[in-house]
């Protein structure tokens, strides 16, 4: 359950066209990470699965339904999003947030259950903020912040997560915090993850499946250690890098040293040169 | 309305809520709001002992003028104050929560400017003298500007944000009330018509007017209480209500007219009062939360209070004579409004 695919899906704002003819598919029970340059199109990919955004032609698909198909409250009981930098009202209190995620699973009759109940406390003790549930959510660090929307998210129980640049704007200790609770999702829950993630290091480090992407095109898709290699990284993101495996873990670590073919990494090597020479000026 | 209170890293103190104790500080409300009403009834212009009150109540005599001033002004002054200030309060929260704009609010957005050009316009152009037919062009004027305002801060980069849309409707509100003037400088006709209904006031309106309006009332606020649930959701962002499979476009339009009807009958009513949908809500939300399902009904009895007081106020301040409400709830709305420019706008 959970496996995504889209169908020579075409995406545009307006009559801005991000993503023409689009044939992907994303396995279920694993995290996902879409990489790539800004404007590439990762996360309009990512709005258009979650049907925050209506496509052009083509079709996006859960479980082999066609997603834009579907009555939008089904589709909220199968796939949950998260999108980049939510703004919460001002006083709103972490338990008010999480119990949203309970909107799909209510009705007019049916306000608020047992079962609604279950999955908020579970939502809470998964991320961590059972004991920050009265506080609001305006008042949090950026990492409970974060975790709290997170904890939204689960209380939708939905086989499948999406989430736009989780990290962003996370200090180093709340991006691995915020990582490790999503893996700990996929590995405990079997939920499947996919996530737009801007360090290409998160996205081998924690996903099991990489998406590369550029201009609105895929590149390459697969496990991180075929993907991610120093040609890919110079085609995508035009960067000169090394890639290393990582000491612990053995996944391939990026270690970006300049821009390919720009100035920037030239003038390393000719201030070295000039430094070797001892004619600094 | 606390049970408990927890101190927040500001310094800022934040009320936990409780089932019970909102519903208890509702039933608080609506002991402030008969309190109110007794007072507008009790204070004015005569000097009308309490007991005196009590008899035009309970035991009407048609020969007394003191009675019949308790009958036919103030009682129905004290009714008008109290659903104007309901329904311009429901309406600025129902307008503050759809747009995520703390500054949202039927006056400052220009809506009540427009449902009142828009009557002016009937009165001018079409002849229209009964005030029954007020409130269909006070709806129209209302849902126009509505949308204008709307249009004109959405246009650009980022779309419609907190001060762009402010910035629309404050254009907007200026531009139309040119007009208004205008029309009213050049038709003497439609002035003596107008004047008194333009003035903001709930002073010396007719109850009939209030029972012609109460059907779209009525509607007003069913809609819009039943709406609750949903603004809390729409109000994290319209991404994250789609993704909660909210139908984020239907929620939007009936909620466009409950504020539309109330605003319009507010206007029709009591003619352009503002300043009342801005402070209520912020006020409410302070102590009540973010949920609308409490929210909503919060607004409309602080509304209703907050109206009556600015009334009695208004008559007592340059008693025997006295202010239009409207310029009242200016005076407080107005420092208020600056507050929050300053202060809680983000974006």
């Amino acid at each position: 359950m959970g496996t995504l695919h889209t169908e020579a899906l075409e995406l545009a704002y307006d009559s801005n066209v991000i993503i023409q003819h689009m044939n992907v598919s994303i396995p279920s029970g694993k995290i996902t990470a879409l990489i790539g340059p800004n404007g590439c199109g990762k996360s309009t990919l990512l709005r258009g699965l979650a049907r925050l955004l209506q496509p052009r032609k083509g079709a996006a698909y859960i479980d082999g339904k066609a997603i834009h198909q579907m009555p939008t409250r089904e589709l909220a009981k199968q796939l949950g999003i998260l999108p980049q930098s939510p703004i919460a009202p001002e006083g709103l209190t972490v338990m008010e947030l999480v119990a949203q995620g309970r909107y799909p699973h209510q009705s007019w009759f049916q306000q608020w259950s047992i079962e609604d109940e279950q999955a908020v406390e579970k939502a809470l003790a998964i991320t961590g903020m059972t004991e920050f549930r009265t506080r609001p959510v305006d008042a949090l660090s950026g990492g409970q912040r974060q975790r709290a929307w997170i904890a939204m998210t689960l209380a939708q129980e939905t086989p499948v997560i999406l989430l736009d640049e989780p990290t962003t704007y996370l200090d180093l200790a709340h991006q691995v915090e915020v990582l490790q609770l999503l893996e700990h999702l996929n590995k405990e829950q079997g939920r499947t993850v996919v996530m737009v993630v801007h360090d290409l290091n998160h996205a081998t480090r924690h996903a099991q499946h990489v998406i590369a992407m550029k201009a609105g095109k895929i590149v390459a898709a697969g496990v991180p250690n075929e993907v991610v290699t120093s040609e890919l990284l110079q085609e995508v993101f035009g960067i000169d890098a090394d890639i290393v495996p990582d000491p612990r873990t053995g996944v391939p670590l990026c270690i970006p040293y300049g821009l390919k073919g720009s100035s920037a990494g030239i003038k390393t090597t000719s201030l070295e040169a000039a430094l070797a020479n001892g004619t600094t000026s | 309305m606390a049970s408990a209170t927890v101190a927040r890293p500001r310094g800022e103190m934040r009320f936990v809520r409780s089932r019970a104790a909102l519903l208890l500080g509702l039933l608080l409300c609506v002991g402030a709001l008969l309190l109110a009403m007794l007072a507008s009834i009790a204070f004015g212009a005569a000097d009308i002992s309490a007991a005196t009150v009590w008899q035009a109540i309970f035991a009407f005599d048609q020969s007394s003028t003191s009675h019949l001033i308790i009958r036919t002004l103030r009682i129905p002054r004290a009714v008008v104050a109290a659903i104007v200030g309901a329904a311009l309060g429901v309406a600025g929260a129902m307008m503050q929560g759809l747009t995520r704009n703390p500054l949202a609010d039927t006056g400052i957005l220009g809506i009540e400017t427009g449902a009142a050009l828009s009557v002016v316009c009937a009165v001018q152009f079409l002849g229209i003298s009964s005030i029954s037919l007020y409130a269909i062009f006070a709806f129209i004027g209302a849902a126009l500007t509505a949308a204008a305002v709307y249009g004109l801060g959405s246009l650009g980069r980022g779309g419609p944000t907190p001060l762009k849309v402010t910035v629309a409707g404050a254009a907007i509100t200026a531009f139309l009330s040119s007009i208004t003037t205008g029309l009213l400088i050049f038709n003497q006709r439609t002035l003596e018509e107008v004047r008194f209904w333009m003035a903001g006031s709930v002073a010396g309106r007719d109850l009939k007017l209030l029972v012609q309006a109460s059907p779209y009332l009525i509607v007003g606020f069913v809609l819009a209480l039943a709406l609750g649930r949903q603004i809390t959701t729409l109000s994290l962002g319209d991404d994250v209500a789609k993704g909660l499979g909210q139908r984020t476009g239907w929620v939007k339009i009936l909620a466009a007219i409950a504020t539309v009807l109330l605003a319009g009958c507010a206007v029709a009513v009591a003619g352009p009062i503002g300043f009342v949908g801005l402070v209520i809500p912020h006020m409410v939300r302070f102590f009540v939360g973010v949920d609308y399902r409490w929210v909503l009904p919060y607004c409309a009895l602080v509304g209703a209070c907050f109206l009556i007081m600015s009334d009695v106020v208004a008559r007592l301040v340059i008693r025997p004579s006295e202010v239009p409400v409207g310029i009242m709830t200016a005076l407080i709305g107005g420092p208020f409004f600056i507050y929050l420019v300053r202060w809680r706008v983000k974006r």
